[in-house]
């Protein structure tokens, strides 16, 4: 998992509220054998007409918001279907932070386990950094974990709240599999002293 | 002096890499089987976070789920998506240097008969693998489970898995089996007496005369089939069926590592007073040839027996008798042995064994099956396979009428191009008779390779004793 620190990018304005996983990766492209490559697919059926055309209008289609790497949406973001691919789309296309008064459950747990950082953010704010995507290109948004603020691209700072623990596994890039792999040295010693003991193993 | 431990006791304190203080373990695994379908995100994981598989090594890969099993699969595979899956896992084998047996190899097969046959599960060892019936090799003495696709990426890099310790539970079978009584009636009876969800939460330790007199193919179909009981995993201590059956195999140790691996081997039994948290008891000759009626593994009744009335049940079960009964079409009250075969198919990692073959053999050495059934065999392995040609049991089924078929999963969950169409009923030696899984609208009873091989025959569910009868 890539670690977050720090990120400055494009935030994408997407007001509509409840956006689940569904849009945000249809079944058809679940049959897939891997995580990547779904981005192209990402929001597949507001994002392209029956025949495949892109529809101009919708955010990501729009040349400002092309390399987004944020998005600020309406209220509960990410409901319905428990699917991992709908973080593994967002990452795929670029998205590493999505801003929301609220998610679903499973897909907040879901970013996290995929380096995404999902903040929740009272209703007034959202609506000025939503303002501010809405400002396009040369608007940058930055979102520090470390100190926990989002700063618009004129300079405004809010702090949000972040569990620790996770924090601590997004700030080092620590998945799962990155928290065992800390105790390697346990893992080492285990091996050494059970292939003395099982050598056959 | 330590306080007396059960089989499973000894193969976890011997696994334990890291103990949190919430009894959450990191566990070390010895042997990983990895397969097609579930694989495939996992390696991309690694290649994605530039992480390797920490022990190559101790990984084995096989395509079985999704393969087809006729001829000239080695060159082509027509199901885009299993095509893609099983190249992907050629792909993956090759990049990531683990052991793999393609399918054009004679070893090739379902991964949990690949395994043993191999000699690559080992008594005291833990295996893992992307698949449910990974409980298989416990008939080794092995701590066997399946996983999920985040978990094989888990293993893949760090050899370990995350985990909390099970608790314990003994199923002694006591006695002697009846002539016509199978391994695969054990377990189906089992499943029966304790419902699906009986093992939750545990991990089952077979024991017992019936259990020790079963064959290793026999403690393999027991095991097999300890997920369906809702345990995590199931074992048998190891003895001297067992070091025969590994002995000289291929992965097996050799010379001095043999004899060292023997008295650790040997350590390896429950010991006197240890303690179950749950005891289920069976007398091995009340356990009759049995078949399922409904659409759960513990739907099972001696094939003497009658379908049931959804209100011969109490609670949420007299609604699901009620669908089960539905979607299985049939009328409470018929007997059993009325009920008419479309397809028999004798196969699985539950019964696709030489012993099984064998079994299947016996009862169709100069018959027929009845005009207008389906029958296939589909050996769980090249290997398998080869023997049963060579001991002449591929002409009895051929000759019988059945298909012969390649090595593979199949028609077991209809993943591949084998399966059932709507209403078409099943008599099946595989370990699942939900709805669908052996296509949808499918309709699956399932039996011991005996009691399929008898039904394959009258053209409806038999009781293979009194076939038995008339061969004698
Ligand atoms: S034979 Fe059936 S149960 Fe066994 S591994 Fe294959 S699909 Fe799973």
């Amino acid at each position: 998992m890539d670690k977050f620190t720090t990120l400055t990018g494009v935030a994408a304005p997407m007001p509509l509220v409840n956006i689940d996983t569904d849009m945000i990766i249809p079944k058809q492209f679940l049959k897939t054998i891997q995580r990547s490559g779904l981005g192209k697919n990402l929001f597949d059926e507001m994002r392209y007409t029956q025949d495949g055309a892109e529809i101009a209008d919708f955010v990501l289609n729009q040349p400002a918001y092309r390399k987004a790497e944020i998005i600020v949406a309406g209220d509960n973001f990410g409901c319905g279907s428990s699917r991992e691919h709908a973080p593994w789309a967002l990452l795929d296309f670029g998205i590493r932070c999505v801003i929301s008064t609220s998610f679903a459950d499973i897909f907040f747990n879901n970013c996290f386990k995929n380096g995404i950082l999902p903040i929740v953010m009272p209703q007034e704010v959202v609506n000025v950094l939503m303002e501010d995507a809405k400002k396009g290109e040369n608007a940058r948004m930055t979102v520090d974990l470390e100190a926990q603020t989002v700063t618009t691209s004129d300079g405004q700072s809010f702090g949000f709240e972040v569990d620790p623990f996770r924090k601590h596994c997004l700030l080092n890039g620590l998945d799962d599999i990155g928290l065992t792999l800390e105790k390697v040295a346990s893992i080492d010693t285990f091996e050494a002293k059970a292939g003395l003991l099982r050598p056959w193993v | 002096m330590t306080a007396p431990r059960t089989l499973y006791d000894k193969i976890w304190d011997d696994h334990v890499v890291h103990q949190a203080e919430d009894g959450t373990c990191l566990l070390y695994i010895d042997r990983h089987l990895v397969h097609e379908v579930t694989s495939p995100q996992a390696f991309e994981g690694l290649r994605m976070t530039g992480r390797k598989v920490r022990a190559p090594e101790k990984t084995i890969a096989v395509p079985d789920h999704n393969v087809p099993t006729t001829a000239g699969r080695d060159t082509h595979i027509d199901n885009e998506e299993s095509r893609i899956q099983v190249e992907a896992l050629d792909k993956n084998a090759k990049d990531f240097g683990i052991n793999y047996y393609p399918v054009s190899d004679i070893r090739q097969g379902i991964v949990h008969i690949v395994g043993p046959e191999q000699g690559w599960t080992l008594p005291g060892m833990t295996v893992v693998c992307g698949d449910s019936h990974t409980a298989t090799h416990g008939a080794f003495g092995s701590l066997a489970h399946g996983i999920g696709t985040s978990e094989v990426e888990h293993v893949l890099a760090t050899q370990t898995l995350i985990q909390k310790k099970s608790k314990n539970m003994k199923v002694e079978i006591t006695g002697k089996l009846r002539p016509g009584v199978t391994a695969k009636d054990i377990t189906l009876s089992v499943i029966g007496a304790t419902g699906t969800a009986g093992g939750t939460g545990y991990v089952i330790e077979y024991c017992g005369e019936a259990i020790r007199d079963l064959s290793m193919e026999g403690r393999m179909t027991v095991c097999n089939m300890a997920i369906e009981g809702g345990a995590r995993a199931g074992l048998i201590a190891p003895d001297e069926k067992t070091f025969e059956y590994i002995k000289g195999r291929p992965h097996a140790p050799k010379g001095a590592a043999w004899e060292a691996a023997m008295t650790y081997w040997k350590s390896l039994f429950t010991d006197e007073g240890a303690h179950f948290d749950k005891v289920v008891t069976l007398k091995g000759e009340d356990i009759a040839p049995v078949v399922t009626w409904g659409t759960s593994p513990e739907d099972v009744l001696p094939i003497t027996g009658t379908v049931p009335a959804p209100e011969d049940f109490t609670g949420g079960k007299v609604e699901a008798a009620r669908r089960s009964l539905e979607y299985m079409g049939l009328t409470p009250g018929m007997k059993l042995s009325d009920i008419k075969i479309d397809t028999v198919f004798i196969g699985s990692c539950t019964n696709g064994r030489i012993e099984d073959l064998r079994a299947a053999a016996a009862i169709l050495k100069g018959k027929k099956i009845k005009p207008g059934m389906r029958a296939m065999v589909v050996p769980g392995s090249g290997l398998v396979r080869a023997q049963a040609e060579e001991e002449g049991l591929a002409q009895i089924f051929i000759d019988a009428g059945f298909e012969w078929r390649l090595a593979g999963c199949s028609m077991c969950l209809a993943m591949n191009p084998d399966q059932l169409s709507p209403g078409e009923r099943c008599a099946a030696t595989s370990n699942r008779n939900f709805e669908g899984r052996q296509g949808r609208g499918g309709r699956t009873h399932l039996l011991s390779p005996a009691m399929a091989a008898a039904a394959a025959v009258t053209g409806h569910l038999t009781d293979v004793r009194e076939m038995m009868a008339e061969n004698a």
